[in-house]
């Protein structure tokens, strides 16, 4: 009885041949499962167990658009469990700008490879890709649409740092409107029943349509314009960087920057638990003052993308359960 | 309703479709959807008549026609609670609703330049979101379409 039981937990996820395209396509148990497989996997990597996992299985990165950090993260993942990687790191490259279409590269891929990462341009182009082959497509970001793996991994951090998830207090800051991080990290977390502020100048508010699903979710949520607001209450400082293009006048544009950089001096009375994370690149939106605290966490929050990324992998490869 | 019926002085037609219930001033769309125009048989079309559920509704006629399944999948999208009657020899053989399908594909373009529908040969793909008001999400792009933003290939 015992056994079935076990059996019937394990068959409850279908992680096998999977895209993972968008974080809207994985549930809250799956966002979990995820989670569990990326700790498991961090500890197994710690302790050098189980380091060919991968081994005989060949990923592809595509990356039709360049972005040597996620692309970076992505090999690191898969060799050092063992795997072999090609691809290409640069459309320039590719036959793309010969004119192939992206189904006839990916078409073209799957005869190589056992799974594709990749990154494109254009919103919509991982979907494309994976509705066209029958291995496994990775969307290691499409245009201004999702970047799963990039959420899974912030989620990864939030939970590794503060234990859990559910019913933190969780500041996103900065450019709200147009940056995708946080429109689907907002979305994942409304699955887990945070408390969000949203912090943003006026013209880079949180869009309509999310500050909606927050509501349908039952989201409690604040618009703010100001950090100070905030830092006291928040568990997690989840900050983005605001660009300079998104400004028609550069005098507003300056105007905005200065308002949203975290110094030390401003975490004096900040939680001593408050972790401060960020997608990277920064460029000034912390300054380095910060690094040396016990808040700073963008750069552990960078290395667990490997753990996550190998989950993933091994999750819709089938290797793992 | 007899008093109704006796004011809207649409001919009927020996064999053909006639669509019903279509909302205020959207029958234009509606011909444009089925690309008459080179119609062989008569169309008529009613403006603004007057109707017990709608109160304003439009009416299309048209004799000598088909429908193909594309076709009402594209009615149900400009007029979602529109009826069509199957008329032969005077008479309704058969009368439907349309209805909106759970997925809409070929018929709505998606608006967003960045989306990939509109860079690659590829066709487009819309979710059904809400019926009412009606809202689609593209399966590409994921990008939310509502009312005025839905145009139609």
């Amino acid at each position: 009885m015992l056994r079935k039981k076990k059996k019937e937990n394990s068959s409850k996820f279908r992680f096998k041949s999977k895209d993972i395209v968008s974080i809207n396509d994985l549930s809250r148990e799956e966002i979990i499962h995820v989670l569990e497989a990326a700790a498991r996997l961090e500890k197994q990597n710690r302790l050098s167990i189980n380091r060919t996992l991968f081994k005989g299985r060949v990923l592809a990165t595509l990356f039709f658009e360049v972005s040597t950090r996620t692309r970076l993260s992505f090999e690191s993942a898969f060799e050092r469990l063992g795997g072999k990687v090609i691809g290409f790191a640069d459309p320039g490259v590719s036959s793309t700008k010969k004119g192939e279409s992206l189904k006839d590269t990916v078409n073209t891929v799957e005869q190589y490879a056992d799974i594709i990462a990749m990154r494109h341009p254009l919103d919509g182009a991982a979907r494309l890709a994976a509705d066209s082959t029958r291995i496994p497509v990775i969307n290691g970001g499409d245009g201004a649409n999702q970047h799963p793996t990039q959420t899974l991994l912030d989620l990864y951090t939030i939970k590794k740092s503060q234990d859990h998830i559910t019913n933190l207090k969780i500041a996103l800051v900065g450019d709200l409107k147009y940056g995708r991080t946080v429109h689907s990290l907002a979305t994942a977390l409304s699955l887990f029943k945070c408390r969000l502020y949203l912090v943003s100048p006026p013209q880079l508010k949180m869009p309509e349509d999310y500050l909606k699903l927050l509501d349908e979710r039952g989201i409690d949520y604040s618009e703010h314009e100001k950090v100070e607001e905030i830092i006291e209450v928040a568990d997690v400082l989840y900050v983005t960087r605001i660009q300079r293009e998104r400004f028609a006048d550069p005098i507003e544009y300056e105007k905005v920057k200065g308002v949203y950089v975290i110094k030390k001096d401003m975490l004096k009375h900040a939680k001593p638990s408050l972790a401060i994370m960020h997608p990277l690149p920064r460029v000034n939106e912390i300054s380095t003052d910060v690094d040396n605290t016990k808040h700073a966490i963008y750069f552990q929050q960078a290395a667990n993308g490997i753990p996550v990324r190998q989950a993933i992998m091994a999750l819709v490869l089938g290797l793992i359960k | 309703m007899s008093e109704i019926k006796k004011e809207i002085k649409i001919p009927p037609i020996k064999e053909g479709i006639a669509i019903d219930h279509i909302p205020k001033n959207h029958a234009l769309k509606v011909a444009q959807i089925l690309s008459l125009g080179k119609e062989e048989g008569m169309v008529t079309v009613g403006m603004n008549l007057v109707s017990p559920k709608m109160k304003s509704k439009d009416v299309l006629k048209i004799e000598g026609r088909d429908l193909s399944d594309s076709e009402l999948n594209k009615i149900s999208i400009i007029a979602p609670d529109a009826t069509v009657s199957f008329i032969k020899d005077y008479k309704v053989e058969e009368k439907i609703k349309v209805q909106l399908p759970k997925k809409v594909e070929n018929i709505v373009k998606c608006n967003n330049p960045r989306c990939i529908t509109r860079h690659q040969d590829v066709s487009t793909r819309f979710h059904v979101v809400n019926k009412k008001p009606l809202k689609l999400r593209c399966h590409y792009c994921e990008k939310n379409l509502l009312g005025d933003e839905i145009e139609l290939i």
